[in-house]
């Protein structure tokens, strides 16, 4: 027996580990001190609490902890990371380089930045989801101050050539970013291996609390600083202002340390049942999964079903909690732009499915979720006069629509 | 967003799914909506000619649980209507049963467009005058 509805959808968020959770409730409690109080024990139980939690979060990534800026996410981690080094290197350029598939939290900020005055260039990517590297190489200036390139998308899970790309951005003297937030705690990551200058993670994506994140900004080969985007008391090496959430920190560094312990194992034991969930989707005519699959995080999987409505389609799987590549919103709907950007037409991208496996998936729910899915595809497709018109062979793009 | 009961159980029940022969002359298809917005719908009715009342109707719909709602609900008051009955039935009417939300009001809207849409394919085909299209506004 499984319990409904089965949670697939562990790219937005993950459930916290009891061990996480059993780690930070003495930081609610007893140990409350704030952990910049220098003159008590309360002060220095949380300093220390810190301290061992930025050891292991910088563990998992190759980094050292002094390396380690704690944020409230990864949406505060991109916008210091941009904003602050947009402000901090402006005497030596002012070009951005990113992509059109990275997160909001990228793109928005590119925006803003834009507004001020910066230049930003939005490379496309090809129908795997990956970046071409020539395009990259192209696209970095003298005038370039950083290079932005997500490590794995939150939509389709494809991996980006991130120390290929790095090394781009430095032969030319530029910095380099990466929103990391999907892939550390999911599959190895190194710093000093791929040479990644800054780096956003956050807690929640990986079995820790939500409201914690951090940013590793590099301190040596080169040096980097970026501006501080609040006001305050310096915290963080003048970096990010502001009193440290202890037990978030202290959950995060748990988190970290049961991912690294844990990431060989689990890496097997999603992939093969991730691997299980698509080619049994896929045995449905027509469905095809979006992205490359062999640059790809192991618990991931994005399949378009088409001649199917992805709203309809989300409620037809009303038992297992996924994300569509369609946002309905008022009577117009806007695919996903990250499908877009891959090149799907927007019926594709409407009718796709994200399914994010995770720490607590069974075997037994993936199952359930295949019948699920099936059986509605199934309904739907039944239902729909455009599978009728597609099995009697009309071709739809001849057909005039009555526009609405 | 949180569905209705009507609309679930017409999305998990949908009435009259199914295809009419759309070559026969007492037939009238309705086809609206557009793959890239997401809903397409396509109404059928069979009529009686002496009687101008409508024996059947059937529907196929892609498109959101509303919209699917929407076209069964539709082809459950078709049934046993007159043509000129099947006219007046308002957008409105099917909003308030299903109990739509503001947004999912252009589901209804389809809907309507497909029942006249039906009707006039039936006038034309049997050497009627169309309809004068209402304009509105999507």
């Amino acid at each position: 027996m499984v319990n409904l509805p089965i949670y697939l959808d562990n790219n937005a968020t993950t459930r916290m580990d009891e061990r996480v959770l059993d780690a930070m409730l003495p930081y609610f409690r007893d140990n409350f001190g704030n952990a910049a109080s220098r003159n008590h024990p309360f002060g220095w139980k949380a300093e220390e609490a810190v301290d061992y939690a930025r050891e292991q979060i910088a563990a998992l990534i190759g980094a050292s902890e002094k390396e380690i800026i704690f944020t409230s996410g990864a949406t505060e981690s991109n916008n210091l990371a941009l904003k602050g080094v947009a402000e901090m290197y402006i005497s030596k350029g002012n070009h951005i380089v990113t992509l059109v598939t990275e997160h909001k939290a990228i793109l928005d900020t590119c925006k803003h930045l834009e507004k001020q005055g910066f230049k930003v260039t939005y490379l496309p990517v090809g129908v795997d989801g990956l970046v071409d590297l020539a395009l990259v190489e192209e696209a970095i200036t003298n005038e370039t101050v950083l290079v932005s390139v997500m490590y794995a998308n939150n939509e389709i899970g494809v991996i980006q050539p991130i120390k290929e790309i790095a090394a781009l951005a430095h032969a030319k003297g530029a910095l380099f970013h990466t929103d990391a937030t999907q892939a550390v705690g999911k599959i190895p990551v190194d710093v000093i291996e791929s040479g990644i200058d800054l780096l956003s993670f956050t807690g929640h994506k990986m079995y820790g609390p939500k409201g914690v994140g951090a940013l590793y900004v590099r301190r040596k080969n080169p040096r980097v600083k970026v501006t501080s985007q609040m006001d305050g008391g310096g915290h963080e090496r003048g970096m990010r202002s502001g009193t440290l959430n202890v037990p978030g920190i202290v959950g995060f560094g748990k988190a970290c340390e049961l991912c690294k312990q844990e990431m060989a194992e689990e890496t097997k034991r999603l992939s093969a049942l991730r691997d299980k969930l698509e080619s049994s989707l896929l045995e449905l005519e027509e469905s095809y999964v979006n992205g490359n699959t062999a640059h790809r995080l192991p618990h991931v999987s994005n399949i378009s079903f088409k001649y199917v409505e992805g709203e309809g389609l989300i409620m037809g799987v009303k038992d297992i909690a996924v994300s569509s590549g369609s946002a309905c919103t008022s009577a117009s709907l806007e695919p996903s732009y990250v499908l877009k950007g891959l090149g799907l037409s927007d019926d594709l991208a409407h009718s796709s499915l994200r399914f994010g496996l995770g720490r607590f998936t069974t075997e037994e729910e993936v199952d359930f979720a295949i019948k699920t899915v099936k059986k509605a595809v199934l309904q739907l497709r039944e239902m729909s006069p455009l599978w009728e018109m597609f099995k009697e062979g009309i071709d739809l793009d001849t057909v005039q629509w009555a526009a609405h | 967003m949180a569905y209705s009961d009507k609309v679930i159980d017409h999305y998990s029940n949908p009435r009259n799914v199914g295809t009419l022969d759309k070559s026969k002359q007492d037939v009238g298809t309705g086809l609206v909506g557009a793959p890239e917005c997401g809903d397409v719908m396509r109404l059928q009715i069979e009529v009686d000619a002496e009687t101008n009342i409508i024996k059947d109707a059937k529907f196929k719909t892609f498109g959101c649980g509303s919209a699917i709602a929407s076209s069964s609900l539709a082809t459950e008051w078709l049934k046993g209507k007159t043509i000129e009955e099947a006219m007046s039935i308002d957008n409105m009417d099917i909003v308030e049963e299903l109990a739509l939300p503001p947004v999912k009001i252009h589901c209804s809207v389809l809907a309507e467009d497909a029942i006249k849409a039906a009707i006039n394919d039936y006038r034309v085909k049997n050497g009627m005058e169309p309809l004068v299209e209402k304009d509105r506004i999507h």
